[in-house]
Parts: C-alpha cells; structure tokens; sequence
C-alpha cells in the first residue's frame, strides 16, 4: 500500500491539554479517508498537523515524503478549513484569482474549477452575499487549486444540502482516482460509507482505523456509526 | 519573496477596500472636512491654523492607516485567510509588504486631497507639495507597518481599537503639536525623541518653514523609513507558519 500520511505516535499538547495522545497510523494515497469522531474529538488540530500549521509535541508526521510542516510542502497540500476563509468583501472569482497568484496556478484553471463545485454563474457576486453553501464552495474550489497532490478538508459537506452534498462526494471520488489523497473529516457518520478508510477518534486517541466493511465485520455491526458507538462504549 | 505575490496582495487589498465604497470615502474626505473645521476654529487666530495645518498631514495618514491595517490584518487572522496563506508558497514579507504597499498608496491620496484644501485655505508651504506628500506618504507606511505589528496583539476587534488610545495617542500629545517639543517636561521629551510619529510631524514642520530639503528634513525621513522598515520586519516575525 503506497502511504501518503505517516503518524508515529503523535502528540499534541496545547495549553496544557493533550489534544492528540499517542496516535499512529498509516494513511492510504490515492484514496478517500474519513477522520471521524465527535466534535472535540481532535480531527482539526490532526488535519492542521499534517497541513504543517500545527506544531507537534512528540512523535513523528511525514507527508508525501517529507516532514509535516517543510517548505517543499507548500502549495502541494490543498487545504479546507473548518471556517470558509475567503475574503468576504472579494468577489468569488477574484478570490479565485488571488490565491491562484499565490500558488504560481494559472489564473484560467480559477475558471475551470468554479465549474467543478458548482459556482460558474456566481463568479462576479461578493462572497458576503453568497448563502452558507456556496461560501464553503469557494473554500473548496480554493483548495482544489493547482490540483494539489493532497486535499485535506476539514467538514466540507457541513451545511450543504443533500443534491450538493451528493455531487460534492462524486467529485471527491473523481478527484481521488485519479490519484489524488483526499482526508475528509466529518461527524457525520453516514459520510463514512464512502470513504475507502476510516480512522476513528475520541478524546484525542485513535479509537481504531479500517475499511468501513473491516470496522463493521469486527464490531459485528451494520453501519459505522454502530460499531463507532460499540467502539466507544467498549473503551468506556 | 516575490514581486508578483507583493505586488498581488496590494491589489486584492486595494480591490476589498474597492467593494466597500463608504469606507474608502471616509478616508479621502475626513481629514479635508475636518481641516476645515480646523480653520474656522482658529477663525481669529489664523496664523496658528497655519503652523499646525500641515502638520495634519504627517499625522492623519499615521492614525488612519494604523487603524485601518490593525483591523484588516486582524480580520485575516481570525477569518482564517492568513491560515490558508501560510499553507501556500507566499513569504511572510510579501503579505506584510503587500499591505505596506496598499495602505501607502491610500495614504497618498488622503494626503493628495487633504493638500489641495490646505492650498484652497492659503496655508504657506514653503517647500511645495511634492515634500509634503513624500512625508504623508512615510507617514501612512508607518503607521500601516505598526497597525500589522500591534494587531498581533489583539485578540478581538474591541482590543484593536483601543490600541489607537494607547499607542498612537501618547505620540499624538507629545509630537509637537501642542506644545513645542522643546517646551515639555524632560522625561516627556526623552519619550517623544524615541516615538517615530515626533519624526514625521517633525518633517513637515521644516517643510512648511524651508523651501529647501533641510538636512534635518532629511534625517527625519530617514528616521521614519528605518522605523518603519524594522516595525515592518517585525510584524512578519509575529505571523508564524505553525502554532
């Protein structure tokens, strides 16, 4: 299995608080994994560890074959936050373009990715005046951007309705196979289903990581959200 | 660094300011109206009007551009846009340059319609326009330099205004437009040779009595360039690629 994220036993402390405890994992490139777990659980400050915005304590990330956080890295991560940071007082394409600058990308692909999320008629409107979806749209199709060799998306489908929701997946599953990382977080459990694999977590500790099906079969369940549960009530 | 991210991040802060017209008229015609204002107060004693009128101008460019720049680099750490640019292959020095560059261009024409009606009003400049718009425009990097620096201090907007009262006030009243910096307390003249915003007002005073560039017309620019540039340097300090 070729690796794109490699965690030895990471630790974050911020504040004195353990956000993250001693988490490894392995996690598969070219495919569709979910981070999941509920909120509190550390799924952000995870993403902003293999994105290289987050310090780490102890342990080791290496990321497309380099350590989290290095230089040669930027740029090649595209990456979601949980708030949609675009500029709100810009228009969506000018948004687009700005960031498309910053990544050396050619500002016609702006153009073309608008497309791909949905937002080609609402180029020219200022993102203050789009609905909460469509912000998170412009947030996406920014991380798509130079077709990055990863995405990291910190709950895109979180206020986006079930047509959009649908297509969003498609295009994640388009985009992974053509061998792009994808590591979507998200608490809600019936995402999991289509990612290729899970990584569960609670309370800053991996719970277990898998295959959906793997997750069920071991925890003789139907869905991943039952065998999350049973996961949870076994440590408990 | 690069030319290109600078030279792209003052335009897209430029295009912001661009979508939101009323903020952008209160910079260019505050500083006039308020000239105005200024001279019909001193309606019976003109010639005080005219001594401190272009000394408005190393000192407006200061305070709107710091309070202008300490809100909108506030807003890019708590929007999460600075967040997304340091994943990006942008330098530190490219963002803050980027807004150095932007709010001195502002600067430029505040300070550009502010001296037509310090013209319209008869006030004497002795070196002409070109000094004095030099000196507003150093006067807006600066206070831009500091308004990106104190915002890492801030952890909310209510905190970032009230920084003006702190950091730019204090300079304000000992800057030499009050009270002739020579004539203050001892300890109250140590404090203004160290504050830049003594240097800025400084040079406009020599370029309202001097037709000529003075040599100390010259070291206050001087002064307030080094300033600024190491206000500069260490507002990209505060921005940090991991936390």
């Amino acid at each position: 299995m070729e690796v794109s994220v490699s965690i030895r036993s990471l630790c974050v402390e911020l504040g004195g608080q353990n956000i993250l405890r001693n988490i490894t994992a392995d996690i598969p490139a070219g495919k569709i994994v979910g981070l999941l777990g509920p909120s509190g659980a550390g799924k952000t400050t995870l993403m902003r560890v293999i994105v290289g915005r987050q310090r780490i304590t102890s342990g080791s990330v290496s990321v497309l074959g380099g350590p989290a956080g290095s230089a040669t890295l930027r740029g090649e991560i595209g990456y979601m936050t949980q708030v949609v940071s675009v500029y709100p007082d810009l228009t969506v394409l000018e948004n687009m373009r700005y960031f498309a600058t910053m990544l050396g990308v050619d500002r016609a692909e702006a153009t073309d990715i608008l497309g791909v999320v949905d937002l080609g008629k609402q180029a020219k409107q200022l993102v203050r005046t789009l609905s909460g979806g469509q912000k998170s749209r412009v947030s996406l199709a920014i991380a798509l951007l130079g077709k990055p060799k990863m995405l990291v998306l910190d709950e895109p489908t979180v206020g986006v309705d079930p047509v959009l929701r649908q297509q969003l997946w498609q295009t994640f599953r388009t985009i992974a196979d053509k061998g792009t990382s994808i590591i979507v977080s998200s608490h809600v459990m019936d995402e999991a289903s289509r990612c290729d694999a899970l990584l569960l977590i609670r309370d800053g500790g991996l719970l277990a990581q898998g295959t959906p099906e793997e997750l069920c079969a071991r925890t003789k369940t139907k869905t991943v959200e039952e065998s999350f549960l049973k996961l949870v009530g076994k440590k408990s | 660094m690069s030319f290109k991210r600078t030279l792209a991040t003052t335009g897209r802060v430029l295009r912001q300011l661009g979508h939101d017209k009323r903020t952008l008229a209160l910079i260019f015609l505050v500083p006039c109206v308020l000239l105005i204002f200024v001279r019909f107060a001193f309606q019976s004693n003109l010639h005080i009007f005219d001594r401190i009128a272009p000394l408005v101008l190393g000192i407006f460019p200061l305070i709107i551009m710091f309070l202008v720049a300490s809100i909108a680099t506030l807003r890019e750490r708590t929007i999460g846009t600075l967040d997304r640019l340091m994943t990006m292959p942008i330098a530190k020095l490219d963002f803050v340059l980027g807004y150095a560059l932007a709010f001195s261009l502002l600067g430029l024409i505040q300070a550009s319609l502010a001296s037509l009606v310090i013209g319209l009003l008869d006030v004497p400049v002795a070196a002409g326009a070109i000094p004095m718009l030099l000196g507003a425009v150093l006067a807006a990097f600066l206070g831009t330099t500091f308004g990106l620096f104190v915002s890492a201090f801030a952890s909310s907007e209510f905190q970032a205004v009230q920084f003006l009262p702190a950091f730019v006030f204090p300079q304000l009243l000992t800057c030499g437009l009050f009270v002739p910096r020579e004539q203050m307390a001892k300890g109250l003249q140590w404090f203004a040779d160290i504050m830049p915003m003594s240097y800025s007002v400084d040079a406009m005073k020599q370029i309202a009595s001097h037709s000529t560039w003075t040599g100390r017309l010259v070291r206050d620019f001087v002064i307030v360039i080094v300033i600024a540039l190491g206000v500069l340097m260490l507002g990209s300090i505060t921005i940090r690629r991991q936390d």
